[in-house]
């Protein structure tokens, strides 16, 4: 295990459902304490790419490397309890659980009381209950849930507080590395700009890495200090957030490729 | 707000409630405990309540797979089986020829130690009914771990009806030179309860039988609420609730799973170890597909995951089929005329009573607070305005 080198590494990464290639030959690092953000047009394999690195789906071909460890096709518990830790596209909150229960699973990993413990719970699972508690609600104040919304169940919660309650889940964990799948969807700009400037709280207070899939450009340019662009599960651009933006492929898979033509010629004339 | 302040807040909601519950738990529990005292020691009455509280332990069992890892389980019949079978193996005349005739005897009283066959202490017989039960749960948990929902109901249900129909033709299946089972013919007599330091049971008095059920009730919900508040309770949720979330966040599904499996199907065992005792036989004919669908259904009448509600819906229910049908309804036909015996409608019956109660109280009797909450608050929040400033929190 090192310690400069990259916090994840992903090499020849390739996912087929059937016949269809979701991704196809992916490479892509992410340096420690760092943002890395992963963008891309719908459809472009993003969200493929996220659950290969946790463990939910299996790489047709490739490696995946955590912090000096092969976690190629491990399981998503023993993935998460090395240290990655996730949040979802949709919201995926227990739903009939309060807030706080929810961030308490986050942390099972951390956690040994096992079936006999449980039962009989001598002292040292007693402690480990109420260490775990304080936790999650220490937790849920960093990432700025009312005190008062603790003990809600996680349905009855607004949209903005599930997604708070779901990264105080994935943080729980004490994770080295954290997997934000569109954490701004739904967001007005004002609780974009927060979540960036929280991002960069969890870098530099934390010392996580961050791997950010986001659409709002605004928050890719405003935080990553590199950027991945997939299109059609191929990675078509890498680099720093500016070089990036104005990379001729990476527009015209946004854009289309008349569109990308006509700016091109507005930049020739201009 | 510091953790002070939250300390106050969580404990001023739900303290006076739950000081009432606990008071109402314990009084249940009295009342429970003292019941035998008032009335006949070998009457109708408390037979018919021994036979409700060893259904309350099963639907416990059963609670845990279905109510808290939502793992639908249409076969827990198997257990009930396995666990009277193993009464029937270790305290019966079963196993007539073992030992040349002479038997084999542990800890066991002078009425029983005279006996050909296998005897052991109820005791023992329980703990060994826990670990093939156990082993059984896990069993059957493995090829459903690849399965949800519904298809998880069909796996388990051939595992009931495999169980079954072994037991059923048992008598013809030859294992290490005896019998399996004695078929439809049952293992009977088989031996009574027989505890340190009291005198071995009888069918004269049903109080320390009774007693002994409310004992395993005891335990089965000290069990039940351990569990339910727990690390292990929360995972059974979590997977219940959302298994790709519960998984990424470090539940391991297959062994949450497979505990879930084995620590319910356990119960079924030790009630059945204790009704193989108490009904004096291990007939094939008790392991139908219906039991299945009895101890479920008083899962859901009591409502999923609420473990009082458990205990009301499983002593009601046996009420209702072996005293109220029987007992009470039945001569009611001839009065009117009719003439027909209303005890073989007793299914019938039960499954209007069923769907009564999925009409005017689809969450059981006594719902599981989770779910209480998330169906009257939910609606609530329907109405409920976004200027709410509680929701308009600071950062992120």
């Amino acid at each position: 295990m090192s310690d400069s080198g990259p916090i994840l590494d992903a090499s020849g990464v390739t996912k087929q459902f059937g016949g269809l290639t979701a991704v196809n030959d992916v490479s892509f690092s992410i340096p420690r304490k760092a943002i890395v953000s992963l963008i891309g047009p719908n459809g472009a394999g993003k969200t493929t790419f996220f659950n290969i690195l946790t463990g939910l789906y299996k790489p047709t071909l490739g490696q995946v490397t955590f912090d000096g460890r092969d976690i190629t096709a491990g399981r998503p518990d023993r993935i998460m309890a090395l240290g990655v830790a996730r949040t979802f596209q949709n919201i995926r909150l227990f739903g009939t659980m309060s807030a706080l229960e929810n961030v308490m699973v986050g942390q099972h990993a951390r956690m040994k009381a096992g079936l006999l413990g449980s039962i009989l719970r001598p002292p040292r699972v007693g402690r480990e209950e109420r260490r775990v508690r304080e936790k999650a609600a220490e937790s849920l104040e960093y990432v700025g849930l009312h005190p008062a919304l603790h003990d809600q169940l996680a349905t009855n919660l607004a949209y903005g507080d599930q997604r708070r309650v779901e990264i105080a889940r994935a943080l729980a964990s004490d994770p080295k590395l954290l997997l934000l799948d569109e954490p701004t969807a739904g967001m007005n700009p004002q609780e974009s700009d927060d979540l960036t400037s929280f991002m960069e709280r969890l870098r530099d207070d934390l010392g996580l890495s961050i791997l950010l899939i986001e659409h709002d450009m605004k928050v890719v340019m405003g935080v990553s200090e590199y950027v991945t662009v997939l299109d059609h599960g191929e990675k078509i651009a890498e680099g720093d957030a500016t070089s990036v933006r104005t990379d001729p492929l990476v527009v015209e898979a946004y854009l289309g490729k008349a569109e990308a033509e006509r700016q091109r010629q507005e930049d020739g004339v201009g | 707000m510091n953790a002070g302040d939250l300390r106050a807040a969580r404990a001023r909601i739900p303290e006076v409630p739950r000081t009432a519950r606990r008071a109402l738990a314990m009084a249940a529990i009295l009342a429970g405990g003292m019941l035998p005292l008032f009335v006949a020691s070998g009457g109708g009455f408390i037979d018919d309540a021994t036979l409700a509280l060893a259904y309350v332990v099963m639907a416990l069992g059963l609670n845990i797979i279905v109510g808290f890892a939502g793992l639908l389980d249409l076969g827990f019949v198997a257990f009930f089986a396995i666990g009277a079978y193993t009464m029937g193996y270790f305290g019966s005349l079963f196993h007539i020829d073992v030992n040349g005739g002479n038997g084999i005897h542990i800890l066991v009283s002078e009425n029983a130690a005279q006996l050909p066959g296998i005897h052991l202490n109820f005791l023992i017989i329980v703990v060994l009914a826990i670990v093939a039960t156990t082993c059984a749960g896990m069993l059957i948990g493995l090829p459903t771990l690849r399965l949800r929902g519904d298809y998880i109901a069909i796996v388990t249900l051939a595992f009931g009806e495999i169980v079954g129909r072994i037991a059923i033709n048992g008598d013809e299946i030859a294992f290490l030179g005896t019998k399996l089972t004695n078929g439809r013919q049952g293992i009977t007599p088989v031996d009574k309860i027989d505890l340190p330091l009291l005198d071995p049971f009888t069918s004269l008095n049903l109080r320390p039988w009774y007693w002994v059920a409310f004992a395993m009730v005891l335990i089965a919900l000290f069990v039940n609420f351990r569990l339910r508040d727990s690390r292990l309770g929360r995972a059974w949720i979590a997977l219940r609730e959302d298994e790709v979330a519960a998984i990424s966040m470090g539940v391991p599904a297959v062994k949450t799973k497979l505990l879930a499996y084995g620590t319910g199907a356990a119960f079924g065992g030790v009630s059945g170890a204790f009704l193989g005792s108490y009904l004096n036989t291990v007939n094939a004919d008790q392991f139908e597909f219906s039991f299945s669908i009895f101890i479920l259904a008083m899962v859901i009448l009591g409502g999923l995951g609420s473990i009082w509600g458990v205990v009301v819906g499983a002593i009601s229910l046996s009420f209702i089929i072996n005293r109220l049908i029987p007992d009470v309804l039945n001569p009611l036909p001839n009065k009117i005329g009719l003439d027909f015996d209303l005890t073989e409608l007793s299914f019938g019956i039960f499954g209007f009573l069923l769907v009564i109660m999925m009409v005017l109280r689809p969450e059981g009797l006594i719902p599981e607070k989770r779910r209480k909450m998330e169906l009257s608050e939910g609606l609530e929040d329907l109405t409920g305005d976004d200027d709410n400033p509680v929701h308009k929190a600071v950062v992120p």
